[in-house]
């Protein structure tokens, strides 16, 4: 073995890595965002998706939920690096492979060209609950709901046919049933 | 309606209210109201730095030393950068400190204002929690906060960014809630059951060991009396990390000595071969575990920590207690106790065998130096400071290095608070102020910084700060004209390409001494090493002292980067026995 010049130790075998979405409830303030991704970005871990906005304004709640990889441990140690953070209330983490959990992102498609082309794109996204935002004799803004990989299809599928512009939302999710997170 | 006060008063009957005697801080455009009031507070005394960075080690030193939170005010701008070395070296290694600073007033904020930085988002990675104050009334509540942030759970620091309009501004002032007597247990998150899993391990191991750490240190000094019954209890070798040195009796038989990159034979050797390993406080630090995969390859492991993400962070482990260390001592004693009166004298039987193996290892004698008549070895400096000072309570300080290790090795501490160094961040320039933050908390003890001449060259600027207080702080200067770790590190692992880490211009350190109006000594003749560290330590004042040392010594043993506990190298003269030439030597 080539001997090492590192003051440090050298990096060992890798775990597999697990996709998870972490919700947290924070206090709607000034940098909580900044706080939150700084500790993604400062230990190293990897943002895939991002979702924020304000959910109880009497109670001045955020609620940001953020898709990330990492093996079990790193998972586990994002959780209670979350859990330390002082403006955080409650963090929440699920495999996305969790049937008790349903995710969502949503996608608004521009796509221009002649009529059998935008009925082409709309029957391609009848499964994604496509709605008709704004329509012009040439050109179609289109909304749809589903899930990143479906998005993804859709996104490839759907340029050869007029798809100009893509704008996209990180994933949101929600517990399946009368429960909730806790 | 009740009296309005501004910002600047705010902040002073907010320090008040939370007893802090002393602030450690330079003034500047930003703070000047804040500067204004403090003639009218003369129960907190200012101690006027020479640079921001020196204000936060000070500050260290002082919480470090007291137990209590360190209290920094700078200004805006390059006030809030050069204090940021500091606030990262202590939440590093969990000081608890409160961070003041000016910020340029609200309405100039992000429009690139004189003095004016992102002085929160700089701080940010680097503070447990820190506020810019954008509305008078929210003052009062945020200073206590922050209190409560860098003293609770782990402690580290905090900081808030005070913008000027807000310091002149009024308002109403509210002290701080009176929080319902927990007794520590908010942080306790342990039960029982844990405590049973722990005394099961406990009676049914036959190779335990106890690793403690800077945890102990920080739970305060009834965790050390703790810690030291629970071991007496149990009979269980223990070894402590570069923090929590002090915290056990650094002379008694049952302790082996620090443990980990330049830790003592006997405890790297328990720490790998044992079969029970109890982590007190302690983080798994990489200068401590070595190799991952093969450390403690045969132990179950428990690990007893305040903060739930340091459990299972590096090292797996089999039981975990979430719980302040004297808390969660004080339970397990109380349940020995109750289970087994006699486990003292059963104990003793059964892991004896285990005290023979770790005999042996000690037998090497792993922190041995060929001495020499001529020159001075620093070891023997650090040994003959020890035996010239142990008759006292004595503080010491240090940089980062060589000297850093030699301390650790051969200064031996009895009591918790009394070793202050710079372990996580691994700060060159930390000892001098933190010396004076030390000397302010204890004005009439023995305050030692044993230093490195490439360090404390850093931050001598504070020497000014120590006349001026007249602090008589003794700066134990460890003189090898070497960056001397840096040295070892290319000497061993560069093919002695000893690139830039001699200092080819020092100063003459006896007359800076004088230049700054404190006494200087010099010593290169090992046989005055002795009259001469007695005369610096009856001089009443400031002393720096320059003891020239071999410039060639290098720190053994050590765990080469990568390697685990059981392949250590060691010193000189295990090397000679074992005929290892001077090629063995640096196949590391």
């Amino acid at each position: 073995m080539a001997k090492s010049k590192s003051a440090y130790s050298v990096s060992t075998k890798k775990e597999k890595s697990d996709t998870h979405i972490f919700v947290l409830w924070v206090a709607n303030e000034a940098g909580v965002l900044a706080r939150v991704v700084g500790l993604f970005s400062g230990r190293g871990y990897n943002i895939e998706s991002l979702a924020v906005a304000e959910i109880d304004a009497k109670k001045n709640i955020s609620r940001i939920t953020i898709v990330t990889t990492g093996t079990p441990q790193v998972i586990e140690q994002i959780k209670l690096q979350l859990r330390k953070l002082v403006p955080v209330h409650k963090v929440a983490n699920f495999k996305r492979e969790d049937k008790q959990v349903i995710f969502k992102e949503m996608a608004l498609l521009k796509i221009v060209g002649a009529k059998s082309k935008i009925d082409k794109c709309l029957k391609a996204c009848k499964n994604y609950n496509p709605v008709i935002i704004d329509k012009t004799k040439k050109s179609v803004v289109l909304q749809i709901t589903a899930l990143r990989r479906e998005i993804d299809k859709m996104n490839s599928k759907l340029k050869p046919l007029g798809l100009i512009s893509t704008s996209r939302t990180g994933a949101i999710a929600m517990t399946r049933g009368a429960e909730v997170f806790n | 309606m009740s009296k309005l006060y501004s910002g600047a008063e705010i902040v002073f009957k907010c320090l008040e209210d939370q007893d802090v005697e002393f602030i450690f801080g330079y003034p500047g455009g930003a703070v000047l109201p804040i500067y204004d009031e403090l003639k009218n507070h003369p129960s907190i005394k200012h101690i006027l730095v020479r640079h921001e960075q020196g204000a936060g080690h000070a500050a260290e030193g002082y919480a470090r030393s007291s137990g209590k939170p360190g209290v920094v005010l700078v200004t805006s701008g390059p006030g809030a950068t050069n204090v940021v070395t500091a606030l990262t070296d202590a939440y590093m290694d969990s000081v608890p400190l409160v961070c003041i600073s000016g910020q340029v007033p609200t309405h100039l904020i992000g429009t690139d204002a004189f003095q004016e930085c992102d002085t929160t988002g700089i701080t940010r990675p680097c503070t447990k929690h820190n506020w810019l104050v954008k509305d008078i009334k929210d003052l009062p509540k945020i200073l206590h906060e922050a209190f409560h942030v860098a003293t609770t759970g782990r402690p580290g620091p905090v900081l808030i960014d005070i913008p000027k309009d807000i310091q002149f501004a009024k308002t109403n002032y509210s002290k701080p809630k009176i929080e319902k007597k927990l007794n520590g247990k908010s942080h306790n998150k342990f039960s029982q059951t844990d405590i049973e899993k722990f005394i099961d391990l406990i009676l049914k191991a036959k190779k335990p060991v106890i690793y403690s750490g800077g945890g102990v240190i920080n739970s305060g000094p009834k965790a050390s009396e703790a810690l030291r019954e629970f071991a007496r209890l149990t009979g269980f070798p223990i070894t402590s990390t570069l923090q929590g040195l002090g915290a056990f009796p650094g002379d008694d038989d049952q302790f082996l000595g620090m443990l980990g990159m330049h830790g003592t034979y006997e405890a790297n050797n328990a720490m790998h071969d044992c079969d029970l390993l109890i982590n007190i406080g302690a983080r798994f630090d990489d200068r401590i575990t070595g190799k991952i995969d093969e450390f403690s390859p045969y132990s179950k492991k428990v690990h007893i920590d305040i903060d739930p993400s340091s459990i299972n962070k590096i090292i797996k482990v089999d039981l975990a207690i979430v719980g302040d260390v004297n808390n969660v001592i004080q339970a397990s004693i109380k349940a020995i106790n109750k289970k087994d009166k006699n486990l003292k004298n059963s104990n003793k039987e059964k892991i004896s065998k285990w005290w023979q193996q770790i005999q042996k290892w000690r037998e090497k004698n792993s922190l041995g130096f060929i001495n020499s008549n001529e020159t001075i070895k620093p070891q023997h400096a650090v040994q003959r400071l020890y035996e010239l000072t142990k008759n006292q309570d004595t503080f010491i300080t240090t940089e980062v290095g060589q000297h850093q290790m030699w301390a650790a090795q051969h200064y031996k501490f009895d009591k918790p608070n009394r070793w202050m160094t710079s372990g996580g961040l691994g700060t060159m320039g930390y000892g001098l102020p933190a010396a004076v933050g030390v000397q302010i908390a204890h004005p009439d003890k023995l305050v030692i910084d044993i230093a490195g001449e490439a360090s404390v060259l850093m931050t001598m600027q504070e020497m000014s700060t120590a006349v001026q207080y007249n602090l008589p702080i003794k700066i134990f200067i460890l003189n090898n004209q070497y960056m001397g770790m840096v040295r070892q590190w290319q000497e061993l692992l560069h093919e002695k390409n000893y690139s830039e880490s001699y200092s080819e211009a020092l100063p003459d350190f006896k007359k800076m001494a004088e230049a700054y109006g404190c006494k200087g000594i010099r010593v290169s003749d090992h046989g005055e090493l002795d009259t001469k560290i007695q005369e610096m330590i009856d001089h009443k004042g400031p002393v720096i002292f320059d003891c020239h040392v071999d410039p060639g010594e290098n720190c053994f043993p050590m765990i080469p980067s990568g390697k685990p506990h059981n392949q250590m190298i060691l010193g000189p003269n295990d090397q000679e026995e074992n005929k290892i030439t001077g090629k063995g030597k640096s196949l590391v």
